[in-house]
């Protein structure tokens, strides 16, 4: 009687408060990618079907043109953006470290275009980068008559452009996660190491970002899941385009899906894409998550 | 007794004169910019008058993709709306699933097998029966033009294609861009198909944007057309990629660019900025396609209602959307022209007036009067997607004619 009287609300409260979260959790996450799975193996075409086919969708996905230069954009985009955000990030975080003046107000200058939307991103910078208006309209109007900077009316370089926003949207938020791992670092083993005669450099290279494995990790998981669902950013800044050349998988599924009535290839690329992170997270996380226990 | 009677008399009513239940129709669209917005308001005002109740359900933006969302889990979930904006071949589609209600009393009562051009009316039945109410017809084969920079570069306006180039260089040399174009797949896949039918007529743009033949997709014609179509690379601005199409409009009413190929929803923005049509801009038909049509009907499909008193509004609806009053009232907001081909154009301008004169003229001909392709007329979003990739490819590449060719009739015989 006692026993269940403990197990009375003290016990359940807390379940019961966490339990709707639990449940839509498993309903829209979980059973939404359950759902989706299935949808791609049936003939679905703007109304959901159940007609299973097999693979057929798989196949037809891997047949169009569109979606191998999709997932060839969003290697270039992601390896790009993921790389190029985690160099800049960490020398601004390092940069930032030196003591020196007004770091707030330059943490925050930096941290800053992570207030604005994609949406916001793109759009600015599709001005910028637009010929007739952009950087290169100002650069010859400065003189420099011969300047050429047309790299988003390039398809064979305008995936590059998206890299370009991309970097600065995402690098002061990058440089933010990096700051704190910096200060989170005990500095007697600088200072020992520097009582060592350590110079800065190799402080740097061989303690602190050793170290700061575990943030690398963070920023990481938080780039690539930006990469590989983006889809506003490049919708705002070339709509896709010129042609088809900066197409990524995330907009070939709404396309296919909601535009085009192809809801079965939709949602096997929308599967892809899904394993595509699993497949790139799931040794990651294993890789990361176990090297405590053992160390 | 009394009360009996009026039980009966009700119950008889019901199928003597429904007109007296008022029931209500809920209608998904994405007319909300403002001069759409106007147009159909007038729709709801007369249904109001006729003493059913008006439920607006629209969903901004602007392709409809939103709308379609909606509109596919209201459908799936058994509770769609009385009407909404479906055109093309999306109405069999929806036919097909054995969503739409058929229409064939009213139609048959307001003569719709009369007044409607059978190509219209062909668009809006499904097996036979009418299922959807035609609102407008936008004629996409238009080329618009500012008369001035024409005139300063002393060049007269084109006819056919050959002119379309000689004038285009003519026009580069004295320094202004000849085409303004927006790079967007679905723009491309206007002028392409405006090409299509300048080089190979009307009966060789059926064979391939309605009958998708294999023969003629990959014909030395269909090779001709994308030479053609990559011509008009020389010609545009470094700007276009991406560049939406009210944009490009606007680059010819400041005449920065001389021409551009659009359907007539770009009448809108000449009009927005004051200007008078044949004076200060001049609406042609694309080179080389004077007596085609290619059409774009925008149309109201009628889903099957749960109550008899709502299937009644809705068929009220259907009649009003009809009636000479909407035509003339919807169509002078738009830009496009009635549907029926038998109303008074008096309040009309040239423009409208020419596009109804050939409109009337290829349908009763049978000759030129083709579903647009790019505008999802003459064949299923599916194929439509399909062309547009490779067009837009096209476009944006250095691909040869012969490989662009090669690759349509490759992507149209994938997507089928």
């Amino acid at each position: 009687m006692s026993v269940s009287r403990k197990k009375g609300i003290d016990y359940w409260l807390p379940k019961l408060v966490v339990s709707p979260t639990l449940v839509i959790a498993l309903v829209f996450f979980y059973g939404f990618v359950l759902w989706t799975t299935f949808i791609s193996f049936t003939n679905s075409s703007f109304l959901p079907s159940y007609d299973l086919v097999g693979f057929d969708q798989y196949v037809r996905l891997f047949m169009n043109p569109r979606w191998l230069n999709a997932m060839g954009n969003l290697v270039v985009f992601g390896v790009l953006f993921i790389g190029i955000c985690m160099v800049v990030g960490l020398v601004m975080a390092i940069l930032l470290d030196q003591n020196i003046r007004a770091e707030g107000a330059i943490r925050t200058i930096y941290l800053y275009p992570m207030a604005l939307s994609f949406i916001v991103t793109g759009t600015v910078w599709k001005w910028l980068l637009n010929p007739t208006v952009g950087i290169e309209r100002f650069v010859i109007s400065m003189g420099w008559e011969s300047f050429v900077f047309d790299w988003i009316i390039d398809p064979d370089m305008a995936i590059y452009t998206v890299v370009i926003a991309g970097v600065w949207q995402a690098s002061g938020f990058v440089m933010a996660i990096f700051l704190a791992g910096l200060r989170g670092i005990d500095t007697s083993i600088i200072k020992a190491a520097q009582l060592d005669g350590a110079n800065l450099f190799a402080v740097y290279t061989r303690i602190i970002i050793p170290s700061m494995r575990p943030v690398f990790f963070s920023a990481f998981i938080m780039l690539a899941h930006i990469a590989i669902k983006s889809f506003d950013l490049v919708i705002a800044l070339t709509g896709g385009g010129p042609g088809n050349a900066t197409d990524v998988p995330a907009i070939f599924m709404y396309q296919f899906s909601f535009q085009r009535g192809q809801l079965g290839i939709g949602a096997a690329s929308a599967v892809i894409m899904l394993m595509t992170v699993l497949a790139i997270l799931v040794p990651y996380l294993y890789s990361e998550l176990r090297t405590p226990k053992n160390g | 007794m009394m009360f009996k009677k009026s039980l009966i008399a009700m119950a008889m009513g019901g199928t003597l004169a429904v007109s007296a239940q008022a029931g209500e129709v809920e209608v998904l669209h994405w007319w909300t910019s403002g001069g759409e917005a106007r147009s159909i308001a007038v729709l709801k005002e007369m249904v109001e008058d006729a003493g059913h109740t008006w439920t607006d359900f629209a969903v901004a933006g602007g392709g409809g993709e939103n709308a379609y969302t909606v509109l596919r889990s209201r459908a799936v979930s058994g509770n769609p709306p009385a009407a909404a904006q479906i055109k093309g071949l999306e109405i069999q589609e929806w036919g097909d699933l054995g969503f739409l209600a058929s229409l064939d009393d009213v139609a048959d009562e307001n003569n719709w097998d009369s007044v409607l051009p059978s190509v219209v009316a062909d668009v809006m039945k499904h097996d036979g029966d009418y299922v959807a109410a035609p609102v407008n017809v936008h004629r996409v084969n238009w080329m618009w033009a500012n008369p001035a920079v024409f005139a300063d570069a002393g060049v007269d306006i084109p006819t056919n294609l050959d002119e379309l180039w000689a004038a285009a260089e003519e026009l580069q040399a004295a320094g202004v861009t000849p085409i303004a174009h927006g790079g967007q797949p679905w723009q491309d896949a206007t002028t392409f198909e405006s090409i299509v039918l300048a080089v190979g007529g009307a009966d060789f743009f059926n064979d391939v944007f309605v009958e998708m033949d294999q023969a003629a997709l990959e014909s030395d014609t269909m090779v001709e057309a994308f030479e053609e179509f990559r011509k008009v690379n020389d010609y545009i601005d470094r700007g276009a990629p991406g560049r939406d199409w009210n944009v490009a409009t606007s680059m010819v009413i400041r005449g920065e660019a001389a021409m551009q190929f659009m359907g007539d929803w770009a009448k809108g923005e000449f009009t927005a900025a004051n200007m008078t049509p044949g004076e200060d801009y001049i609406c042609a038909p694309f080179p080389g396609t004077a007596d085609a049509f290619t059409f774009n009907i925008d149309s109201l499909a009628m889903f099957k209602q749960r109550t008899a008193a709502n299937a009644e509004a809705q068929l009220k609806m259907a009649e009003l959307v009809l009636s000479p009053s909407f035509q003339e009232t919807f169509n002078l907001n738009k830009g496009s022209i009635p549907a029926r081909t038998d109303l008074d154009m008096g309040k009309f301008d040239d423009c409208a007036l020419a596009s109804m004169e050939t409109f009337k003229s290829t349908a009763a001909s049978g000759e030129g009067l083709v579903p647009s392709m790019a505008h999802g007329m003459s064949t299923t979003s599916t194929i439509q997607g399909a062309i547009y990739d490779t067009v837009t490819e096209f476009f944006n590449s250095d691909m040869s004619a012969e490989d662009g060719a090669t690759r349509l009739a490759r992507a149209v015989r994938a997507a089928q």
